[in-house]
């Protein structure tokens, strides 16, 4: 089989995608460039002074404890909301795939939250539970539990946890939906005939057959823990209180757009980027080979 | 680079290919401003009366988002070279365009250069002193200012038989009584919670904030405001805030709502809340001036402004700074000043608005319009009531707020949180100064 395609002339499969380069070029590499060139910079938010400082931007970084706990608690956040959507969603899917009455439409409301943007996510759990605006906040009061994530760094964190985790799990859902759907019934069915209840089926079978899915889903949680939950952040509680919701993404913006200090946020987001790359590459090495157990 | 060009030519020719009459007599001025609602509409009418009294120079507003988008989006417009001609900065911004030597055009030298007749000493020393420089040089023209007051819920007051407040014990007292007469969850509450409980308090009490006159005399200033007086205040609201005499509200003003809906009926925050409590208020309701502690010497000293000033910006034509000048000029105008103070219920600028105001019998039926106004001006400011100029002010507060928030949940002692504060704020301030244009 020809495996190669042809070309008459030796510029025009150059020239064909010329256009896709440049647009990798200019939207990705100009910007990444610029980010790591400013990350070296020492300079005001006008731009009017510059200084070269080689790494201080980075060893300042790694000097400063804030840091090292931003790190820390982006980790824990995104592990949080990773397992908690992930199996929540996967509980969703488990009971959606089996013959209801309605199922359609049961599949259709879960996928809603994902059309939602991360911003309004925010508000609409704001309206929940904002500590004088909520209305579950009052009945957490009348409870007996003092609410009051403005306050409570823990009750903050748990917060945004929730709110990120509830707009992924219409997509972890479709993935699921989608992955329990392709299992063969006839591995179930002689599962069952075997005499295995429905629990030991689920783990024994559906679970391992899913794991390619969860492998997928747990980077791309991941990446959207760590990149996408800023807005949700910034309607709810700006990184407060104290810095106990203050992920990487949101110290970049911090630092960078509200202190100016844009040689340490450059130096963030190069890191950041460091970041992408590794997990990007761990996705492709381990999702290519196809993770079965 | 290439872009911008094309960009740049792109909009030429729609303009051109728009207007055909011949409109290159008029020279255009960009004013980037972050009002909204009704005070937009005073910003608009502005620029069109202006535009309507002169045929040289047509004033362009244009809305950028909030105070820090509008900085940030005149920021990132200067480095791209083409930065509107006034931008609307508030005033914790004033640190970051004054150390941009270069970025912008001190007001004082604007009105030089033009020749327009311009009086520093025709505006209020207690607004102008932020804006000024050491030796009384306006660096920006002030726009829309406002003060802290506390506001007060007079029914609220009156069911609990409780008088209004004038001392912090007494407030402390009052909290208390109103609590135990059915607000349970808030006795008293604020919004911009360092602005309020550090800048305004050290100010009101006249105790430096920080070294170098808060910051008005140089960037090498060191935060000074772990001091008894400080402390002592936030203890206070650590231990109040254990029941909910006090009710922690947020850093910014998310929390205003609170006293609109009657759960606090004490209330500090600015005076340009005016508005929105006299929409949402159903309840009789006053601004009071900010509370003191009676121990303190010389308190009340005289309080600062919010609210934000007009920066001009640099790299402009002779014939563009002209305009800019007279549309200064134009917005000093006593009648002028009088229409904004009474729409927008930001305070009057110059000496000769108040006074009209005052001669007008504006606050005859509103006398707490006149509370800001009367805190600004309560003493001849000091070193410490000046104003107070700090570089990276918003992350700084950001900072401060983020350990006043550790001591109100009771992870760390007042003063552990306020030594915390100034440390931070100290290396930051390192920071800007490095950074800073000398």
């Amino acid at each position: 089989m020809q495996k190669q395609a042809i070309f008459q002339s030796k510029l025009l499969p150059y020239a064909l995608v010329a256009p896709q380069l440049a647009i990798v070029l200019i939207f990705f590499y100009w910007p990444a460039l610029q980010a790591v060139i400013q990350s070296f910079l020492l300079q005001d938010a006008f731009g009017l002074s510059t200084s070269f400082v080689w790494f201080e931007n980075y060893l300042d970084l790694f000097k400063d404890r804030a840091y090292f706990e931003a790190i820390v608690r982006t980790f824990f956040f995104s592990f949080a909301i990773a397992v908690s959507s992930l199996s929540f969603a996967l509980l969703l899917a488990v009971m959606a795939d089996k013959p209801l009455r309605g199922g359609t439409l049961y599949r259709t409301l879960l996928i809603w939250p994902y059309a939602v943007a991360p911003p309004v996510v925010g508000v609409l759990w704001i309206f929940m539970l904002h500590p004088s605006l909520g209305v579950l906040s009052r009945y957490l009061r009348n409870l007996g539990i003092d609410w009051n994530p403005l306050l409570d760094g823990d009750q903050a964190a748990a917060l945004i946890i929730l709110a990120a985790a509830w707009k992924q799990i219409s997509y972890n859902f479709l993935f699921f939906l989608a992955g329990l759907q392709s299992i063969p019934r006839s591995v179930l069915e002689a599962a069952a005939i075997d005499g295995a209840r429905p629990m030991r089926r689920f783990w024994t079978v559906t679970f391992p057959l899913l794991s390619p899915t969860i492998f997928f889903l747990l980077v791309v949680n991941i990446v959207y823990a760590f990149f996408d939950t800023f807005g949700i952040i910034d309607t709810m509680t700006r990184g407060g209180p104290g810095k106990s919701t203050e992920t990487l993404v949101y110290k970049v913006y911090t630092d960078g757009l509200l202190g100016g200090n844009l040689g340490s946020s450059a130096a963030q987001s190069v890191i950041l980027m460091i970041m992408v790359i590794v997990l990007t590459g761990i996705q492709f090495r381990f999702v290519e080979r196809k993770v079965t157990y | 680079m290439a872009l911008r060009h094309f960009g740049a030519a792109a909009a030429l020719a729609i303009t051109v290919g728009l207007s055909a009459s011949p409109a290159l007599a008029v020279t255009e001025i960009q004013w980037w401003h972050a009002m909204t609602g009704a005070n937009n509409d005073v910003i608009v009418k502005l620029a069109n009366d202006f535009n309507g009294a002169q045929s040289d120079y047509k004033v362009i507003p244009t809305y950028k988002g909030n105070y820090a988008d509008t900085m940030n989006a005149g920021i990132a417009a200067f480095r791209a070279g083409n930065a509107p001609h006034i931008m609307q900065v508030f005033e914790v911004g004033t640190a970051t365009m004054m150390a941009a030597t270069g970025a912008v055009k001190p007001v004082y030298k604007l009105m030089q250069d033009a020749g327009e007749k311009f009086d520093p000493k025709a505006y209020l020393p207690a607004i102008t002193g932020y804006y000024s420089t050491s030796k009384g040089e306006m660096l920006s023209f002030p726009f829309n200012s406002s003060s802290t007051v506390m506001w007060v819920n007079l029914d609220a007051l009156k069911k609990a038989n409780v008088e209004i407040p004038k001392t912090w014990p007494e407030v402390f007292d009052a909290a208390k009584k109103l609590k135990a007469a059915g607000h349970a969850t808030c006795g008293f509450s604020n919004s911009w919670v360092t602005w309020v409980n550090l800048e305004q308090l050290s100010a009101w009490h006249n105790v430096p904030l920080a070294s170098k006159a808060n910051g008005l005399d140089g960037f090498d200033t060191v935060l000074s405001f772990n001091g008894p007086l400080q402390v002592k205040h936030l203890e206070n609201l650590v231990e109040l805030q254990k029941d909910k005499t006090y009710d922690y509200a947020g850093r910014t003003n998310t929390g205003e709502g609170r006293f609109t809906s009657g759960e606090c009926p004490l209330y500090l925050t600015s005076s340009a809340f005016f508005g929105n409590v006299k929409a949402q208020a159903k309840f009789a309701f006053s601004a009071v001036p900010m509370p003191y502690y009676p121990d303190a010497k010389g308190a009340p000293q005289n309080s600062i402004i919010g609210g934000a000033s007009l920066w001009v910006m640099g790299g402009k034509s002779a014939d563009e700074y002209k305009g800019v000048a007279k549309f200064l000029t134009f917005l000093s105008d006593t009648d002028r000043q009088v229409f904004i103070h009474k729409s927008s219920g930001y305070l009057p600028i110059t000496k000769a608005a108040y006074d009209k105001a005052k001669a007008d019998g504006f606050y005859k039926d509103q006398p707490y319009l006149e509370t800001p106004l009367l805190e600004l001006t309560n003493k001849e400011p000091t070193d410490n009531s000046r104003g107070l100029r700090l570089g990276n002010m918003v992350q700084l507060r950001d900072v401060w707020a983020e350990e006043i928030e550790q001591a109100l949940a009771g992870k760390k002692t007042a003063k552990q949180a306020l030594d915390a504060a100034v440390e931070r704020g100290n290396t930051m301030l390192r920071q800007f100064e490095k950074t800073a244009v000398k």
